[in-house]
């Protein structure tokens, strides 16, 4: 017999929900303290794209993207999760500018951090340059933020992934919590294929697609700071253990990160495979990583360490 | 697209004492259903935006069904219909109605 649904506790629900499964709403609820979501600029005030309906595309209430500020272990945090089964999670011109607002917001404030809770596939095609200068605002305006000393993290282990303008956002936040389906790009597999040719990318072999793009892989190259199980507890532990983790932000931090990745490009810029960055960084059995479950992954992630704490 | 509006004298008020709820997503097969009490409580609207045109029989019924089932007065659902199916579309609104009978704001 299950429990019933009033005897379960939120970090219980949490555990057993899937953010990977659940709606954009749902990991918000789950991942803040129980109750505390206060959503800004919600559905029932029907802030819909002004681009679809030319196109004869349905509208979404809150455009594809909840934000809003609550509490994470008590501590007021400004949030936005992307719908990602909406229009793919992808950027549009509402989308994007409810994001670039609270980043702002964030920016003026100075003390309270930003998670981001990435599920996109990049720039919504009917919007284009719209969502293109919504890319662009929203990294100046997380580059601002964090100037100001605002932490903005980013969490991604949505269906969509975090692709295209996306994975340039991810890039400028101060840390990235990743799970096992959350992949991180700029150019997909499909697009990398049609650009490149098969035998550059095969869109078609997932394996290559996972171990290329996958969250595995982004944490073993130190681009993803914390890898997390697929469920919604997994990843609100993760965001507390980066908001105590992350140093301030200054020309030297950017330096240091610009030295990392030469660093990384000088090591691996060889490698055909991700398998040969693996070995590379000195794991034994490579070719067992992707199968590797989650908890026996994260020890060897530790392990290997490729974080700077100093970088980024 | 098509949009499509129907109105209902219902018997009760829907329960419960939030203002509004929202589930669902727009996406293909899927919907999503905006539920405000905001009418006198003998009424209650239904406004959709479907994506699948010519189809407003198929809704007319399942709202019809809705309506007697639930008894929903005093709420106006807004749906953004992505091609959901009739069970879809009768899910979600069960949900919507379950949503706002809940505590909270």
């Amino acid at each position: 017999m299950t429990a019933p649904l009033k005897d379960v506790t939120p970090a219980e629900r949490a555990r057993s929900t899937s953010f990977y499964e659940a709606s954009a709403r749902t990991r918000l609820e789950l991942l803040l303290d129980a109750g505390s979501l206060i959503e800004f600029i919600g559905p029932e005030q029907r802030e819909v794209s002004p681009h679809l309906k030319i196109f004869d595309l349905p509208e979404q209430f809150d455009d594809g993207i909840v934000v809003g500020h609550g509490r994470l272990d008590g501590s007021l945090v400004f949030v936005a999760a992307q719908e990602g089964r909406f229009m793919g999670g992808a950027f549009g011109e509402v989308h994007g500018a409810k994001l670039t607002g609270l980043l702002r917001a964030a920016r003026e404030i100075g003390t309270i951090p930003v998670l981001i809770l990435f599920d996109t596939g990049g720039v919504r095609l009917q919007e284009a340059n719209a969502g293109e200068l919504a890319i662009a605002e929203i990294m100046r305006a997380v580059m601002e933020a964090r100037s100001a000393g605002v932490k903005v993290i980013g969490l991604i282990g949505g269906r969509s992934g975090c692709y295209g303008g996306g994975g340039l956002i991810a890039g400028c936040c101060s840390a990235l919590a990743v799970s096992e389906p959350g992949r991180i790009a700029v150019s997909g597999p499909e697009v990398i294929e049609t650009n490149r040719g098969v035998e550059e990318f095969d869109s078609r072999d997932r394996a290559l697609v996972w171990r290329t793009m996958g969250g595995k892989h982004r944490r073993l190259l130190g681009a993803a700071d914390v890898f997390a199980d697929d469920n919604v507890q997994d990843f609100r532990e993760a965001a507390l253990e980066l908001l105590g983790l992350v140093g301030p932000f200054g020309l030297d931090r950017l330096k240091a990160e610009q030295e990392r990745l030469a660093g990384r490009l000088r090591s691996f810029g060889a490698c055909g495979d991700a398998v040969d960055i693996w070995t590379a960084e000195g794991i034994a059995d490579s070719q067992a990583v992707p199968e590797l479950p989650a908890d026996q992954f994260i020890a060897l992630a530790n392990r290997i360490g490729r974080t700077s704490r100093d970088a980024r | 697209m098509e949009d499509l509006s129907f109105r209902h004298p219902v018997r009760a008020r829907a329960s419960g004492a939030r203002q509004s709820a929202i589930v669902g997503v727009v996406a293909s097969g899927n919907l999503e259903v905006l539920v405000e009490r905001v009418l006198p409580d003998a009424e209650c609207a239904v406004d959709i935006k479907t994506a699948a045109v010519g189809f407003g029989e198929v809704w007319s019924a399942v709202i019809g069904d809705f309506v007697e089932r639930y008894s929903p007065g005093g709420l106006r659902f807004s749906i953004n219909d992505g091609g959901a199916r009739p069970d879809t579309v009768s899910l979600r609104l069960a949900q919507a109605v379950r949503l706002i009978a809940e505590n909270g704001q």
